[in-house]
């Protein structure tokens, strides 16, 4: 292969998917470099520094701690909520089991500005719970948990779970063992890939949390359009590197988690 | 390991959109023995199973009992049989050993016993080289292998197969199924096994129960199913049966074709008789002649379909050296005590 001749069509392909990655990655690295220029205007050939770094970890930092802390109570609420949710939802032959599935999409299919609305209008007055940041994770929950719910499902839908759920029954498994012993393990990978994308997710989450923050809980996505707007520029993109520290080793740290595993490996 | 009998008290079946998968049926099992519900897809079989089972509960009125005890309202987990699945159901998440152990260990059995126990089982199905391996690494020979000695593994008073070797192909069939044959027989277990390959009914059961729209049309030993069935159903289902109608004449049923001679008291206008039933004879002491149609030469015998004058070809299985070919003319001579008279349908 290597050895035959590539025809023109060969380099045209590679130049075009070339333009595409280049397209969708200089904006990127451009961005993050001016986070480290002295002057952005100058750029990189004026010297480069971490003092916006410094000052966004300074001024900034309860926005990163705080988003962390939502997205990691999210990812426990959608666990805890949307695993066995996906269990009962793919155990279940019934037509309303297949309505549940489909209105499960209805909080990515609307806009976040209007579920927050909602969600102001309805739980705005309840005692503090509108100063809290727990207001925000409701709001997260809501918009995650399908993705949790679906990844979850889809796993199940290809493992033959009752069958599966059947052998550990006759073998005397009582719903507590087989559940913990056969079901969770089974769905790993659908639960991981799920974690994943509620995490990230939550952490980038800006339309809701526009509106669901208050001046007492802005997140780090709330924090960063508050630095692009009012900072200089090279402190929004100093911010933005900071967002891309956070996310990436966790992007690839559930990746890393999700690879198949071979069973012999791990027991004994 | 000590079997226990099985007795099923008119459990039928009827499921929530109103289909009758079972009806009323009464199945009494001994105690070791191994009974065959054979029949087409949709006869029930599976059904009945999964009554014994503990996986569906039978209608109202319905009983099953183990032994002494009703286990009617008791739960699969809790009626302590094992199960072979088509499909295998073997977790992917733990190793073959851990399949095997896993009936040892929600029982909270010692580890060490445990895994005494484990290697005489692996040793029993002679997959010990595979303890170690992930499920996905198996062939499907040696996944019904890890099946079987999972369900063994826990000593259940009961050994349920649910078609164990329809999914694989048939030289691995035949190898299993010997496995199968030598396990039931040593271990003296109940088993209740449901399959739609009357080769493997025939060559397992103890007793074949064949069972047609939600029904037991006839249970009885290989021989008696074989060789008296209970109605056209079981004569068909079972092997290959030849029909031949006609009229009767001085305990002979006259047709187109000859003569077939009758067993005292035989009284219907038809007679059946199977392919192996039938021999050649010289002309002068034949009982009816017939064209052959097709003559298939299948090593260990010669199968022909022969054209008699009746309304279908009759089938007749002859030595692979009877030297018959398609457009002969063949006489043949059949045993009145071989002639069987099902009810007709």
């Amino acid at each position: 292969m290597s050895r035959a001749r590539r025809s023109p069509s060969f380099w045209a392909l590679l130049a075009f998917t070339l333009a595409v990655c280049a397209f969708l990655v200089v904006p990127v690295v451009l961005s993050m470099l001016a986070g480290v220029t002295l002057n952005y205007f100058v750029g990189w050939r004026g010297g480069l520094t971490l003092d916006w770094v410094a000052k966004v970890w300074t001024d900034y930092r309860h926005t990163i701690l705080l988003s962390i802390q939502i997205a990691l109570a999210c990812l426990a609420c959608t666990l805890v909520i949307g695993v066995p949710a996906a269990y009962v939802l793919a155990r279940s032959r019934s037509g309303l089991a297949r309505a549940i599935e489909e209105l499960l999409v209805m909080p990515v299919a609307i806009p976040g500005l209007a579920t927050a609305l909602a969600l102001i209008v309805t739980f705005g007055g309840w005692g503090d719970l509108r100063k809290s940041w727990v207001f925000i994770l409701i709001g997260h929950v809501l918009f995650t948990l399908p993705f949790m719910v679906r990844s979850v499902l889809a796993v199940l839908a290809s493992i033959d779970l009752r069958t599966l759920e059947e052998g550990a029954r006759s073998l005397g498994a009582s719903f507590a063992q087989r559940f913990f012993g056969i079901v969770l393990p089974n769905c790993r990978s659908g639960i991981v890939a799920g974690s994943l994308m509620v995490v990230t997710l939550s952490l980038g989450e800006f339309n809701m949390t526009l509106l669901l923050h208050t001046p007492l809980t802005p997140t780090l996505p709330v924090g960063l359009a508050d630095a692009y707007a009012s900072l200089r520029i090279e402190v929004g993109s100093a911010y933005t590197l900071v967002f891309f520290v956070i996310l990436i080793p966790l992007l690839v740290a559930m990746q890393w988690a999700s690879r198949p595993r071979d069973p012999s490996s791990t027991t004994r | 390991m000590s079997g226990i009998p099985i007795l099923l008290e008119r459990c039928a079946k009827t499921f929530a959109d109103g289909t009758r998968a079972l009806h009323p049926t009464d199945l009494e099992i001994a105690a070791g023995e191994t009974v065959v519900l054979l029949g087409p897809s949709g006869c029930g079989k599976t059904t009945t199973l999964r009554i014994v089972a503990g996986l569906e509960s039978p209608d109202e009125g319905g009983r099953v009992r183990f032994g002494d005890t009703d286990v009617t309202e008791v739960p699969i987990e809790k009626r302590n049989v094992g199960m072979v699945f088509q499909s295998y159901a073997l977790f992917p998440n733990l190793t073959v050993a851990g399949n095997v152990e896993y009936g040892l260990k929600v029982r909270g059995m010692p580890a060490a016993d445990r895994a005494a126990r484990v290697r005489e089982m692996l040793a029993m199905m002679r997959i010990e080289p595979l303890a170690g391996r992930a499920i996905d690494q198996l062939s499907g020979g040696q996944r019904q292998r890890v099946a079987l000695a999972r369900a063994i593994a826990p000593r259940p008073r009961v050994l349920l197969l649910d078609e164990p070797l329809t999914a694989l192909d048939a030289r691995l069939r035949e190898d299993l199924r010997l496995d199968i044959d030598r396990l039931l027989r040593s271990l003296g277990i109940t088993s209740v096994y449901v399959t739609h390959d009357q080769a493997e009914a025939m060559a397992l059961g103890d007793r074949i129960a064949v069972m047609s729209q939600g029904r037991i049309a006839q249970i009885g030993t290989p021989e008696q199913v074989y060789f008296e069935p209970a109605d056209a159903f079981v004569a068909d289902f079972i092997g290959t049966m030849n029909r031949v109608a006609g009229t009767i004449e001085d305990g002979a049923l006259r047709f187109e074709g000859g003569r077939v001679p009758l067993p005292a008291g035989h009284a219907a206008p038809y007679a059946m008789f199977r392919p192996e039933d039938l021999r050649v004879a010289d002309p002068a002491h034949a009982d009816f002649a017939g064209r052959v149609v097709s003559a298939f030469f299948l090593g260990d015998h010669l199968r022909l379909v022969v054209d008699a004058g009746g309304e279908t070809p009759l089938v007749a299985k002859l030595p692979p050296r009877a030297g018959v070919r398609a457009g002969d003319l063949v006489h043949f001579t059949v045993d009145a005590a071989s002639i069987a008279s099902p009810a007709e349908r």
